[in-house]
């Protein structure tokens, strides 16, 4: 009899503990006031502006939906937005990983300095990072003029949209690894070298399945912002339509021209981008607790 | 039960051990004289904390040797620095006679348990194990059937074998720290050296493993050394015991030596309950205020003021207070459980802090007393060991 009310016990959340009994519960009142205020935060700051974005893009149906999306300018924003990402989340995340090793699993001189650095793109406005970018190499910069003599386009071009991204970007993967290498020690690590591993083989059937799911996560935040990402491109891009506009700058021009349904059409491109973001984000961390769990 | 290795070139230590019939015993190095592992003036400091201080030692071939100190005296970093996990600042690492120092510590071929575990999370069991052979370089790699067979001698060997398929995270602390074991000794290492193996582990289970590895070493004779700062422990299951404190050894010895003629103060303190008594050596007696009690050690070099240890059950209680013999103490507690009774006392001498002593006495001894709390007795110890007091 014991044993059963143990095992009962034990399978319920302490949530539903606390639910159960009459010390610990809380007030109708108070449960329910705190409920609706967070859900109409939730509906008015959240779901309101995600359902506007929907309604006023298929305002004018769907033939002047698709055809805003199917519009040339539109396109070549879709690409260059897929092509920023697609450099600067591989590169963020080789540079994330490498930084995360080297300061969970080791003690050098200037690590405090690294980790700080690092934070750097977060602390940062963004219109000062693209700002960095125009210092450097713009016509006036320190590098514009050797540029100009030699005929390399990066400021107002792909490679300066591609800079901007990575230097945002920076932070998330590398952030997101360093608490949990640090959390799961070296040993491991120094149990596979000493069985006769190579540092590569030790970190590719040691580390990376350890780090897995929250490598995954990482990248997924990373792409999330590399494709969102509007300050510091929009400084460095020159707004140079079907050439130099990323999407969430796409989005800006047609607004400033009073097209709403076509602005409001490729901002859904964005949105249905965070939803889906979300949704894997959500499947990763279900995993990863999972395999926490075992 | 018989075991074939039919498709295996080398014949290393664990095969032989392997293959041959139960009830056999196997001494590969039966016979040979040498040391596996010498350490020679080994310096290591972090910092300004001086971790090894100019340590010398040599490990006999197959002998289970034991690193025994207080957290903090260098063994941990001593057994780090002969896997090569840590380098020495200065002194030589020898295996097998050859200097070592220089050699990485993947080619050093040395088997490591970690204090916890450190068993690869997302492995199975059996992948764990044969871990070592799959990163072999090609030429040397065993073939799968090889591994295989070699991977399930290994489990039975630990008497794992039924959780092959299993995760580390869905083992108890006991058995995931006996498939580290298996999962070091796959790869035929020269020495074994375990980190502090049954540290982790609640009080039942590490007296089981330390009898099962005591039984291991045995059957099996490698050269092991095993780091513990658990005094019985490293009695209990070691051919040697080496004594370390603040980086430097303080004793080396059978643990039986080590025991009964402790060289240090230290060493006397560390391995068990002690009594001490300040005093000057008077001839055959220790004068210790008013009082003066036999030490009973003409050999002992030790003279002017001296500190005299006696463990508890070295000490005699005595009712008769009219007895010149030994220390006028009063009796605080009595704990009489077991086969053993403790008795604990306080003395004052008016200046001081009350001192305190502990007395182990038979039980039938604690009845034909009947102390009482407050009663005043004199201790009379059947003998005092003696080191000279330190001038602080």
């Amino acid at each position: 009899m014991a044993g059963t009310v143990a095992a009962r016990w034990q399978g319920e959340s302490l949530a539903e503990r606390y639910e159960s009994s009459t010390a610990t519960r809380e007030p109708a009142l108070v449960k329910w006031s705190i409920i609706a205020v967070s859900l109409t935060f939730f509906a008015v700051f959240l779901l309101l502006p995600l359902a506007a974005v929907f309604t006023e893009a298929l305002r004018k149906g769907w033939d002047v939906y698709f055809a805003a999306l199917a519009e040339p300018d539109a396109l070549s924003a879709v690409r260059l937005t897929l092509l920023a990402a697609a450099i600067a989340v591989p590169l963020n995340l080789v540079f994330g990983v490498a930084a995360a090793w080297a300061i969970a699993k080791f003690q050098f001189r200037g690590k405090q300095l690294l980790i700080t650095l690092i934070d750097l793109p977060f602390s940062v406005s963004p219109v000062i990072a693209g700002l960095i970018y125009v210092l450097i190499f713009g016509l006036q910069g320190w590098c514009g003029p050797w540029l100009q003599e030699h005929d390399i386009k990066v400021l107002f071009a792909v490679p300066g949209i591609v800079l901007a991204t990575i230097f945002v970007t920076f932070p998330f993967v590398a952030r997101e690894l360093i608490p949990l290498m640090e959390a799961q020690g070296k040993e491991e690590e120094e149990a596979a070298i000493v069985l006769g591993a190579s540092g590569w083989l030790t970190f590719w059937h040691v580390t990376l399945p350890n780090i897995k799911w929250g490598l995954i996560y990482g990248v997924i935040l990373c792409n999330a912002r590399a494709m969102g990402e509007f300050g510091a491109v929009s400084v460095v891009s020159g707004h140079i339509r079907g050439l130099t506009n990323t999407l969430p700058l796409h989005v800006e021009i047609l607004y400033n021209e009073y097209q709403f349904a076509a602005a409001f059409a490729v901002a859904s491109l964005l949105a249905l981008l965070a939803l889906l973001t979300l949704a894997v984000k959500t499947f990763v961390e279900w995993q990863a607790s999972r395999h926490f769990e075992d | 039960m018989e075991r074939h290795f039919d498709g295996l070139s080398a014949n290393g230590l664990i095969q032989t051990f392997l293959s041959s019939p139960p009830g056999t015993e196997v001494n590969v190095f039966c016979g040979i004289e040498d040391m596996s592992i010498q350490v020679n003036n080994i310096n290591k400091r972090f910092g300004d904390f001086v971790a090894l201080d100019d340590v010398s030692l040599d490990f006999p071939s197959g002998e289970l040797t034991a690193l025994l100190g207080p957290s903090g005296c260098g063994k941990t970093t001593l057994l780090r620095v002969i896997a090569g996990l840590e380098w020495a600042d200065s002194g030589r690492v020898l295996l097998e006679g050859e200097d070592a120092s220089a050699t990485h510590v993947r080619e050093r071929n040395v088997g490591f348990v970690f204090q916890h575990y450190a068993l690869f999370r997302h492995m199975t069991v059996f992948e764990n194990v044969a871990f070592g052979l799959r990163v072999k370089p090609r030429r040397e790699r065993p073939s799968e059937a090889v591994i295989r067979r070699k991977v399930g001698d290994l489990l039975d060997l630990v008497q794992l074998g039924w959780l092959a398929d299993r995760f580390p995270s869905q083992l108890s602390g006991g058995q995931r720290q006996r498939i580290a074991l298996a999962r070091a000794l796959a790869v035929e290492p020269r020495v074994l050296l375990l980190d502090e193996p049954f540290g982790a582990l609640d009080a039942k289970v590490r007296k089981e493993l330390r009898r099962w590895l005591r039984r291991l070493h045995d059957e099996l004779h490698i050269t092991s050394i095993f780091v513990t700062h658990d005094q019985e422990e490293a009695l209990e299951v070691s051919d040697r015991v080496v004594l370390m404190n603040h980086g430097k050894v303080e004793q080396i010895g059978t643990p039986q030596e080590v025991y009964e003629h402790p060289a240090t103060p230290f060493v006397y303190g560390f391995l068990g309950a002690v009594n001490l008594f300040h005093g000057r050596v008077e001839g055959e007696h220790l004068a210790v205020g008013d009082a003066r009690l036999q030490h009973g050690d003409a050999a002992q070099a030790v003279s002017g003021d001296a500190v005299g240890f006696a463990r508890p059950h070295e000490l005699e209680i005595v009712t008769d207070l009219s007895s010149d013999e030994g220390l006028e103490a009063i009796v605080a507690r009595v704990l009489s459980f077991g086969a053993t009774a403790r008795i604990e006392l306080y003395a004052e001498n008016g200046i001081d802090e009350p001192l305190h002593y502990e007395v182990e006495l038979p039980r039938a001894r604690i009845s034909e007393l009947n102390l009482q709390p407050e009663q005043r007795v004199r201790l009379v110890p059947a003998k005092l060991k003696l080191f000279e007091r330190k001038t602080a």
